[in-house]
């Protein structure tokens, strides 16, 4: 009949859809050209849902259960997927399995699986394990520094200096993460001077990428803008990715904005699982689903598979016994 | 509200210095509850809105009964109610019938309801487009006549659950013919909630060949959580009218699967951040959310509320 239901048309990858309605194709490319001219064409997507996600679960989730969500996002041209983490099982029990994650995973050719690693030890035993590609994990606050890894932020960069060394050394690319680059939980807003200057350092020390956390999601397009046009003074808008938490409902119109700045990099995770655990009432990262969709509705491509990532949240929600956060997720279920 | 500043904008646009919000709750959220409200509870949500700043707030609806049993109670509603000076009540009114009882109740302002899409307004209204604007022309002429302001509504901008996708020029068409029998405003809505800021910029540059700017407002439902990024880029293109509703009460009972007006706390949040205007008092707002939802016996569907309450 010539007309594609709107809503399986938001929802299924732009090249299914080319190849389920070719008819499409060059009102597709109209639409794109319109739409896109001042967005990035491509967006890279950055999985987080199995470690900062699973990591805020209570209750122990079984390894089988996160090497079948890891290997379900695989599927759906994720092309990086935060694995686990190299942390002291002291400190996050959820990923004392992280050996057996990494290794029993099915790794696809066309994604990377980076770890976390907060430390020389971590990064020896990640390597150990197989793993090819690291990040570590610093603050644009002094007290969410000492609050969360114990020292400050000076001394937080003597310790990633190490890793990013040795790393250097075996060619095992480093990912650095700025929380608090929108607000703390204990000091409030942060300067995006401060935010700039911890994201200049871990550039310089040899992070590939800087993600940009709003921690706790008090974050708004206004203060996004700004601390957008501060870092992006010291680094490249190519080398920042935004890591947008949903705690206040904010995270997509936050990622809009940091879109029509020029990041091209955006952190997600699966049906919305995890937060943070040491700021206070947060939860929420952003579901990959509702930011898919919305890319995807902009002409942006990304190279995922929408109707798979779903299938992969519904899994991991089952899995844990919850519902899923995200809005697409809950809509594509209500109407079927 | 014609004042433009570069109040925190993103790539170079500027955004209004100012956006009224348009408060939905107590009628399109409330018209959604499958058990009935009592009358008293209506009266006090409302009555808080008031309180919390809010400039338009509407408040209920004059449409048969028969149709919507929950808004039966309209004329008690419309009496009961304390109104604040400075404020708007409209109350919808799909046809004449309706209008004369709503001004009769004492209403200051009405509201009319159009589609884009012509299975949408046969399965909800039981008349074509066509008919639809003909039947609210005798409501717009009537309305002039008494002195009564009229805001018009188009549903399915950006998307039908019956038709799917919607040319942004039929919502321009029909947004113009509401402009032109006389709404002072016409808020665009995305009923099913499934348009992303592309097809909302899109749509609004359609429309705005037609209709000035600032006349238009948006209603956007959060269903696919692409509301306020919707919201964001009709601020972005001059729009400063924008409907929402408190603790994210409502939406279409006609769109299958379709929930979720956008909250307002959500949206005052993210107005407030980009240092944009509204009058409205947050904390205020947040207490008129907890008490609907305490007496709808529910969860909040505001991010904003649900944060705030774990602090």
């Amino acid at each position: 009949m010539g007309n594609v239901p709107t809503s399986v048309k938001h929802c299924l990858s732009y090249e299914q859809l080319i190849q389920d309605y070719p008819w499409l194709g060059s009102r597709l490319q109209e639409e794109k050209c319109t739409l896109t001219r001042e967005y990035p064409e491509y967006v890279k997507m950055i999985e987080v849902g199995p470690r900062d996600g699973l990591q805020n679960e209570k209750e122990m989730v079984p390894t089988r259960v996160k090497i079948q969500l890891i290997n379900m996002l695989s599927e759906t041209g994720l092309p990086v997927i935060e694995a686990t983490s190299f942390v002291s099982l002291k400190w996050v029990p959820q990923m004392a399995d992280h050996t057996e994650v990494l290794q029993a995973i099915h790794r696809s050719s066309h994604a990377r699986y980076p770890v976390l690693t907060p430390n020389m030890h971590g990064f020896q035993d990640a390597v150990a394990a197989g793993a090819t590609e690291v990040a570590v994990f610093g603050s644009a606050s002094e007290t969410f520094s000492q609050k969360n890894i114990y020292c400050s932020i000076d001394a937080s960069m003597l310790r990633f200096e190490e890793v990013i060394c040795t790393a250097k050394q075996q060619q095992i690319p480093v990912r650095g993460y700025v929380s608090c680059a929108l607000g703390c939980p204990y000091e409030g807003p942060i300067e995006p001077t401060k935010v700039a200057e911890v994201v200049k350092r871990l550039y310089e020390l040899g992070c590939y990428e800087v993600s940009l956390g709003d921690t706790i999601g008090v974050g708004t397009p206004g203060s996004m803008a700004k601390m957008l046009h501060y870092v992006m003074e010291e680094v490249p808008s190519s080398a920042l990715a935004v890591h947008c938490h949903d705690t206040y409902g904010q995270a997509l119109a936050n990622i809009l904005t940091a879109l029509q700045m020029g990041i091209c990099a955006v952190d997600s995770s699966v049906a919305g699982l995890g937060g943070c655990p040491y700021a206070q009432g947060s939860s929420g990262n952003v579901s990959t689903e509702d930011v898919l969709y919305m890319l995807h509705g902009m002409g942006i491509k990304t190279g995922v598979d929408l109707s798979k990532v779903i299938e992969a949240g519904d899994f991991i929600c089952k899995a844990l016994n919850r519902k899923t956060n995200s809005k697409v997720a809950q809509a594509r279920s209500k109407s079927s | 509200m014609g004042q433009k500043v570069q109040v925190g904008a993103s790539a170079g646009k500027a955004l209004p210095q100012r956006v009224k919000i348009v408060e939905v709750g107590p009628r399109d959220g409330l018209q959604n509850e499958k058990t009935l409200v009592p009358t008293e509870v209506k009266i006090h949500l409302i009555d808080m809105l008031s309180e919390a700043g809010l400039p338009v707030i509407e408040a209920t609806s004059f449409v048969s009964p028969e149709w919507v049993p929950q808004m039966a109670d309209q004329v008690e509603v419309m009496k009961g109610i304390n109104r604040r000076p400075g404020v708007s009540y409209p109350v919808l009114t799909p046809n004449l019938k309706g209008f004369q009882a709503a001004v009769k109740a004492g209403a200051a302002e009405v509201a009319i309801f159009g589609a884009a899409s012509e299975l949408f307004s046969k399965k909800n209204i039981n008349c074509s487009v066509d008919e639809s604007l003909q039947r609210f022309e005798e409501v717009t002429k009537a309305a002039k006549e008494a002195g009564v302001r009229v805001r018009g509504y188009v549903s399915c901008v950006l998307g039908c659950p019956y038709e799917g996708q919607v040319s942004p020029d039929k919502v321009a068409q029909v947004a113009k013919r509401l402009y032109s029998m006389g709404c002072y405003e016409i808020s665009l809505g995305d009923t099913i909630g499934v348009g992303t800021p592309g097809g909302m910029a899109e749509l609004l540059e359609a429309v705005s060949r037609e209709v000035p700017v600032d006349a238009l407002a948006v209603h956007c439902h959060d269903t696919y959580g692409q509301a306020l990024a919707n919201i964001l880029i009709a601020l972005q293109m001059g729009i400063s009218v924008v409907d929402s509703s408190v603790a994210g009460l409502g939406g279409c009972p006609y769109a299958q699967g379709a929930s979720g007006n956008v909250a307002t706390e959500d949206v005052v949040y993210m107005l407030h951040g980009l240092g944009i205007q509204t009058g409205v008092d947050l904390p205020k707002l947040m207490d008129a959310g907890a008490f609907i939802c305490r007496s709808l016996n529910r969860k909040t569907s505001s991010k904003v509320a649900q944060a705030t309450c774990k602090l």
